[in-house]
């Protein structure tokens, strides 16, 4: 991959947030997806961005508010280079060992037929994936994709 | 969102999964999988995933705990049409290696 320079100014910035409800799993997806789509994306990348957003949103419901309901901060950059930084937070109840949650398969919550692998789904389908959590506090997503064509040059 | 449609053709059950599969629709999707389960009781549970739009890692808890689900009643699961972007996650998380998938 390039050079990006997402420690730039944005040219475009979306701020979504939303309660954890489920219901609110597509419209995430479906709005970061919208907000990527004039940056010259692939089919691909569009599948792509909208899984990792899934991903993240769906465990700020099942994991951080588990059994309440909180709020959901989605962030969206654009940057000249075509790549898109999103990141995703909520204040729920953290992750105590995130080395661990990134493992593929680890999960806290079988029982309810998660999968394990939100995590792996996100590094692999983005370029960069950030964790960032505090017990108690809440837990920060960052994940960075360069979009097009120009992404693979 | 997402639903279910099925077909039973002697012991195959054959259910078409429609539209979006994530955490909100797949809580819907596996109760009426199940009921259906343990209705006809089937020796063969086919997943046709062919008019899938969207499917995240909760699809693949959907299919893993159909899986579990055929093997207590004795009987073998088949997924077939998914995607080529299901197939990207069905890799990551090498259901292959356990669940039978035919491809167009
Ligand atoms: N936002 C979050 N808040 C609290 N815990 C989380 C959060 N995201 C992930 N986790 C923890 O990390 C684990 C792994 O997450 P993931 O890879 O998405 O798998 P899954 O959601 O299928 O359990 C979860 O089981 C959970 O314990
Ligand atoms: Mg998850």
């Amino acid at each position: 991959m390039k050079k990006t320079d997402t420690k730039s100014t944005p040219i475009n910035t979306l701020k979504l947030t939303l309660p954890s409800l489920s219901v609110n799993e597509g419209i995430a997806r479906t709005v970061t997806a919208a907000f990527c789509a004039y940056l010259g994306p692939t089919a691909t990348d569009i599948a792509d961005i909208k899984c990792a957003v899934s991903e993240a949103v769906t465990n700020c419901i099942v994991h951080a508010y588990k059994n309440t309901v909180g709020m959901i901060y989605i962030t969206a950059e654009a940057f000249s280079s075509s790549t898109v930084k999103i990141t995703i937070r909520d204040k729920g109840c953290g992750i105590a060992d995130v080395k661990q949650a990134r493992v593929p398969l680890f999960t806290t919550d079988a029982e309810s037929e998660r999968s394990g692998l939100g995590f792996t789904v996100m590094e692999s389908f983005m370029d960069k994936l950030y964790v960032r959590s505090k017990i108690g506090r809440g837990t920060v997503v960052t994940m960075i994709k360069r979009l097009g064509n120009a992404a693979t040059e | 969102m997402g639903s279910i449609k099925e077909k039973r053709n002697g012991q195959t059950l054959t259910v078409t999964l429609k539209g979006e599969i994530d955490h909100h629709s797949a809580v819907k999707m596996r109760s009426g999988i199940d009921k259906l389960l343990e209705e006809s009781r089937p020796s063969t549970l086919i997943l046709d995933l062919g008019s899938i739009e969207f499917m995240d890692s909760s699809g693949l808890g959907l299919i893993m705990g159909r899986y579990k689900k055929m093997n207590e009643l004795g009987g073998e699961l088949i997924v077939c049409n998914p995607s080529d972007s299901i197939l990207k996650i069905f890799r990551l998380a090498g259901l292959g290696r356990f669940i039978k998938i035919q491809t167009k």
